[in-house]
């Protein structure tokens, strides 16, 4: 049985890290030329004036794009060659035994970094769980997991710059916390369907893979094959949109409804945000021309938040395992940590 | 007779995993009865935390993620060896 305890490699090749380097190469070439390269076809290839609505569009249009389909590559590999040190059961691992607060704190910076599909939501919930790690510390991860998640806050250093990504990290990471406090202290554990405290850990043998850097560059190239072969579409989409917005809208055309004096904005912004869950990477360029153009940061992250991390697929899923009274207080605690750190950045920002 | 479990509520990437198994044992004419494991309780006793998993002849040999065609061809003849 041994030959199957690791996969073999699937090819051991040793020209592979000089590919990488070629790689990083070329992506530092192409991300510089691009700014030139996307004014020179508008203005000059074109023909469109400098000032022309058309012609603003269309260089922002071809600028982003490529910009960020190339900074989602880039960032994508390098966070998936992270994210092979980092496995569910090693996080579980680490979190066992630790209190309410400390495992809270832990449980979100582990969110940040595990391999989350919410398709493994269960399975995951149940491992922790059943490994007698507190029900406020899994929420913590299970919403720190998909909030913090890697397209989301590429695209906000991309369009936004690092402040705005930083922000969303912290904010998340403190609803995180938070959250999994909040619903801790409730003690809702008995709104966890039955079976889940039925399980017993079957035969004990886990998957204790080592993985080569070879291995690891493989994995970290599918997943960008895999991420950036999903949102592209929306990329585009949305970026087109936001192009349009940036030159058509006028300036200021939106202080009324989606700025800091709109008190109503931010948890309409989060009810919006809820049901949005595929189209992320296709919201996010649109919100940045709405902020150009009057909307608040503080509503516009809240919308992002609700957007991405209260996800109706995830919760849905869940539901699987969570009583439905759960599941309500799930989703709210969420909704006003979320609405809250709205109106929190409206005030200080 | 090979045992191969796919182990997974029904996602995509699931499905995808259950094709790939399918297409090497028919490529390789292996003797494999493919089995699709879909409820918690069952695919938790392989104490699991991503899916979709994979387990050959009882034996978890991919979890969290879609195993290449290559990869699973590997697996597969090696366990026909060791069987």
């Amino acid at each position: 049985m041994t030959t199957l305890s690791r996969p073999s490699p699937i090819r051991s090749n040793k020209q592979l890290p000089f590919y990488v380097f070629l790689a990083i190469v070329i992506w530092l070439i192409a991300y510089n030329i691009i700014q030139p390269l996307a004014d020179w076809i508008s203005y000059t290839a074109l023909g469109f004036a400098k000032d022309s609505r058309f012609g603003e569009s269309l260089a922002f249009f071809l600028y982003d794009v490529p910009k960020i389909l190339l900074l989602l590559s880039g960032m994508v590999f390098a966070i998936s060659i992270i994210r092979t040190f980092f496995s569910p059961e090693r996080t579980r691992a680490m979190l066992g035994g630790k209190r309410a607060g400390v495992g809270n704190v832990f449980a979100a910076l582990l969110g940040i970094v595990t391999p989350f599909c919410s398709c493994s939501a269960v399975p995951l919930f149940i491992g922790f769980v059943e490994s007698g790690i507190p029900l406020g510390v899994t929420f913590s991860f299970l919403i720190a997991a998909p909030t913090i998640n890697e397209v989301a806050v590429i695209m906000l250093f991309g369009l936004f710059g690092w402040k705005v990504a930083a922000l969303y990290i912290l904010s998340g990471l403190g609803i995180a916390i938070l959250a999994g406090i909040v619903i801790g202290r409730l003690k809702m554990e008995r709104y966890v369907e039955d079976f889940v405290w039925q399980i017993k850990g079957g035969t004990g043998q886990t998957l204790d893979e080592k993985l080569t850097w070879n291995d690891r560059i493989e994995r970290a190239w599918d997943s960008v094959k895999e991420i950036v072969g999903k949102v592209w579409i929306y990329v585009i989409v949305g970026i087109a949109v936001g192009a349009g917005i940036h030159g058509y809208v006028p300036e200021d055309a939106l202080v009324a409804i989606m700025g800091k004096q709109a008190w109503w904005s931010v948890p309409a912004a989060v009810l919006l945000g809820i049901p949005l869950y595929s189209n992320a990477a296709g919201v996010i360029p649109i919100v940045s021309a709405l902020m150009e153009k009057g909307a608040s940061l503080g509503t516009v992250l809240a919308f992002m938040m609700a957007v991405v991390g209260l996800s109706l697929p995830e919760t849905i899923i869940l539901r699987r395992v969570l009583k439905p009274q759960l599941i309500a207080v799930f989703i709210g605690v969420i909704a006003v940590a979320i609405i809250f750190t709205g109106y929190l950045f409206n005030i200080i920002l | 007779m090979l045992t191969v479990k796919v182990l997974g509520s029904g996602c995509a990437n699931c499905k995808r995993v259950e094709q790939i198994v399918r297409k090497v044992v028919e490529d390789h004419g292996l003797q494999a009865e493919v089995i699709k494991v879909t409820e918690y309780p069952e695919i938790m006793k392989y104490n699991i935390m991503s899916t979709p998993g994979l387990v050959i002849n009882e034996k978890i040999v991919s979890t969290g993620r879609i195993p290449t065609p290559a990869e699973v061809t590997t697996w597969l003849t090696s366990a026909v060896e060791v069987a």
